[in-house]
Parts: C-alpha cells; structure tokens; sequence
C-alpha cells in the first residue's frame, strides 16, 4: 500500500523477501495478521539465483524463480502485501511500535518486525573490480561461462562453489586456473577430487588477486603471493570469483545485536535481543544455509511472532477495559 | 521463451518497429538466469513510473537478437544481461551484466528524463 509519505500501520513488518521472508508472510497473514513484506531486489532472493533445486521435499525438480513465485502468490492470497524493490532509508526498533521508512519518504509501523534480509556473494573488493564486471569479471558461471569458449579463464576461490563452477567451467574454456589464497581448499573432498583430476584445470595457492587489469576489456591480472609477498601479472581472458557469502546486514549495525560476522544472533524461537523482532534464514548466526533452513526459520520465527503479538494485543485490550 | 511479464520482442524486424515507433525503448536482452531476472524485475516494477518509456525484453539465444548482441555499444560485453537504452531509434547508453534499481532508474532519468508526475 503506498502512502505518499503518510504513516501506515500494519501488524507485522517482514524485511527481505527470500524464502525466509516470504514463508514468515505466509504465516502471519494465516495468522490474521496485517503483514507487508518490504524487500530491496526481486522477490525470492537468492533463490532466483538457482537455476534448478532439486532439495526442496515435496518438489522434485523446480527453477528458484518459479518456486520463488509460487511463494509469493501463496502469501499473496493470504492477504500480505509484498512491495519489491524498496530501498529502506531509516528503522527504528526501539520500543513498543517499531517503524521502517524508506528512501521515497514513506513511513510503515507494527509492534512485530522479522528481519530475514539474507546475504549475497561476496566481492574481493580489489581496483578494477567493478570497471570489469560483465566485460571479463563474472559471478556465474552457468551465466556467462559461454562467452569464454575456448578461453583461458581464472576461478578465485576455493570452497565447493569454486570448484564446482571451476568444473563446470571446463565445458567451455580451454584452461582454468584457480587461484585460492590458502594452501588447501576449504571444500568438499569429492569436488577437490574431481577438480584436481581435471585436466584442464590448473592450481595458483596461496595467491591472491590485487587487481584486474585492462583498458576496454580485461587483459589480466595482478596476482600477490602470500607467502613470498611477490606479485606478478597473469594473462587472462576473464575472472570469475565464488569467495562466499556475507549476510546483508550492514543496515542493522547498532541497531541489533550482530556477532563478529555481522549475523543476527536469534534465540530458539528466532527471537532477537530486542522485544518484538524476530529473524529469520540466512542472516541469522546459524552452519547451513538452504532454502529448506530458511523456510524453517521463517516458520518458527512467524510463529513466535504471532504469539508474542496476540499476547501483546489481549494486554492492551484487558488496559483499555479496565480504563 | 522469456517467462516474464514485460512485452517481448521476437524478430530483429520488431525490434526496428519498436525503436523507430517510439522515443524512449529500454531492452533487456537475455536469458532466465539469476543475473537476468532482477533486471526484468526491476523494468516490470519502473512500468507504471517511467509512463514516457517503452519496456521491452529479448531473448538472447534468438538468432535475431543480433541486433543488440552485435551492437558496436555492446562490443566487449561478456556478462548477461545486455540492457541497451535508445532515443529516437539511437542507442544512448548500454550497460552488461546485472543492474539494480538504482542504476536502471539513474539511466532513465538521465537518458529519458524524471517520469512527469513524479
Ligand atoms: C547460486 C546459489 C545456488 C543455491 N542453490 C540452492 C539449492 O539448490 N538448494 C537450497 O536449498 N539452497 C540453495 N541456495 C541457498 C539458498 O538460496 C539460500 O539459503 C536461501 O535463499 C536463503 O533465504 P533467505 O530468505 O534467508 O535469504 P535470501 O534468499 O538472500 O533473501 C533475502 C532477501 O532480502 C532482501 N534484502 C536484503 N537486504 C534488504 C534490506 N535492507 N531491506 C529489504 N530487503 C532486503 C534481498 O534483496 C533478498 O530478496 C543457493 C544459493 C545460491 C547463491
């Protein structure tokens, strides 16, 4: 509901519109619960990132953007409303009556928030990064991996998707090397196994990238040795990076407790260290993150909500009948 | 076959009928791909605001979307999605790969101008 910079009130505020966030939208508007879902990108999150989960229970096959859809329609016709691509200027959590304006000056309030703004790829955050990005610089493989065919790519990283996109890769590059910062991979056994049998795939440790370099296109990079401090140039036709996840946090700083990684810390029922805000899937200080564990934790994190505002609602109504 | 809710553009053909009928024609050329659908996203949402711009996609494994694959202003782009701005038939901006809200709308604004009741 847009209000041109008139306040509007709901029951509850979701804040991200991943599968955390919509499942909580799912049972608070069950619930009876006036719920706005308020979310930056496309609704769905990463999950429109995945082009096919076959891990959902129920579903044997499914693209993330259709299962996104799916759950977007079912809080739909609950009754939540769910705005896409807001950008949220201000939140303010203190108190009863919590309120979130965003940047085009309008106001939302509810006594109940559920945070589930999820997290995103990480970048290396090195010179050149973002003058290379889709002219050389990629962060998916199934993507762009076509435009390098027959080309000699690098894959920075060395987690399971690194190399399993290192793999995947070799479909159409005629060499990939990784270049990992560590000198072992923080991955899987099998997919360190069948990325080191690969024959075109080839090994830089202990290095990292310090810059990408290029005039229209990126013709390589400037590669730093850990260990020696050495640096050196690495011809290549493009980069693609898979350094893992960082939660989408930074809006939240100093406004709720966040550990050292910048995660929401939650109690068992996804409660926060404040009253009345909840959160949910993978922004929360939890080991695995999957659209199952974030359905999970958009349940209980509704639930818990639901029941903290219905007490909330039977003492302000039991108030006003003894006034 | 693009499954989004913005008009299509099928032929190079109708992509000239687009650009030479009308002033402002944003097109996003790509696939279903995560790097793609926020884009089309973002363009289905910025529909009702940008009321003096047409919204358009292509799909970029059409034979036909040569027109924008081969554009010189997209020469050296190796990231989905290509997304070409043109004013009276001309291309005034392309960008490669994901763009946020905040990005399309700057373009927009900048190549097209503020949507008038704004
Ligand atoms: C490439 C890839 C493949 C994957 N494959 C699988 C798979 O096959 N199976 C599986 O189970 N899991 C998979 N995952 C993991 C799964 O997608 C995530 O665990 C899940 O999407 C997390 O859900 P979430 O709702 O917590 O967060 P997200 O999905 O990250 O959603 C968070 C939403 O909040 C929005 N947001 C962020 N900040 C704000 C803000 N300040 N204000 C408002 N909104 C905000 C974001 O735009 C986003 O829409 C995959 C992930 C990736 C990246």
């Amino acid at each position: 509901m847009r209000n041109g910079g008139i306040a509007m009130d709901y029951d509850a505020i979701v804040i991200g519109g991943g599968p955390a966030g919509l499942t909580a939208g799912i049972y608070l508007s069950r619930a009876r619960m006036r719920t706005l879902i308020l979310n930056e990108g496309t609704v769905g999150g990463q999950m429109v990132l995945t082009h096919e989960i076959a891990n959902f229970p129920g579903v044997e096959s499914i693209s993330g953007f259709q299962l996104a859809n799916i759950m977007k329609k079912q809080a739909k016709a609950f009754g939540c409303e769910v705005r896409s691509n807001v950008t949220i200027a201000d939140l303010s959590l203190d108190g009863g009556m919590k309120s979130v304006s965003l940047d085009n000056g309008e106001t939302y309030h509810a006594p109940v928030i559920i945070l589930s703004p999820g997290g995103r790829s990480r970048t290396l955050g090195v010179p050149g990064e973002n003058k290379f990005k889709g002219r050389g610089i990629s962060y998916c493989a199934t993507c762009d991996g076509d435009f390098f065919t027959d080309k000699e790519i690098v894959v920075v990283g060395g987690g399971n998707s690194a190399l399993e996109e290192a793999v995947s890769l070799t479909k159409y590059a005629s060499k990939v090397t990784v270049v990992h910062q560590f000198d072992h991979f923080q991955a899987f056994e099998h997919a360190i196994e069948e990325a080191k049998n690969n024959e075109k795939i080839h090994f830089i440790m202990e290095t990292e990238v310090a810059s990408f370099v290029g005039d229209e296109k990126l013709d390589g990079v400037n590669l730093l040795n850990n260990v020696t401090g050495e640096g050196h140039f690495f011809q290549t036709d493009g980069v693609f990076i898979f350094i893992g996840y960082v939660p989408n946090t930074e809006f939240l700083t100093n406004k709720i407790e966040l550990n050292k990684w910048g995660e929401i810390v939650v109690g068992s029922d996804m409660n926060t260290n404040i009253s009345g805000v909840y959160a949910a899937g993978d922004s929360i200080a939890k080991r695995y993150r999957q659209v199952t564990t974030a359905v999970g934790d958009g349940t209980i994190a509704a639930m818990a909500a639901s029941q903290y505002f219905h007490q909330l609602k039977s003492k302000t109504n039991a108030l006003l009948i003894h006034l | 076959m693009l499954y989004t809710n913005l008009k299509h553009i099928e032929s190079a053909a109708d992509h000239a009928k687009v650009i030479g009928d009308n002033e402002n024609v944003m097109i996003c050329c790509g696939r279903m791909g995560p790097m793609c659908i926020p884009v089309y996203g973002v363009m289905e949402e910025l529909e009702d605001e940008f009321k003096h711009v047409r919204f358009f996609d292509m799909e970029f494994d059409n034979p036909e979307s040569h027109v924008i694959r081969n554009a010189p202003e997209c020469r050296g782009f190796m990231g989905l999605p290509f997304t070409v701005y043109y004013k009276n038939g001309k291309i005034v901006k392309a960008t490669t790969s994901i763009q946020n809200m905040t990005q399309v709308k700057t373009i927009l604004e900048k190549e097209f101008g503020a949507p008038v009741n704004a």
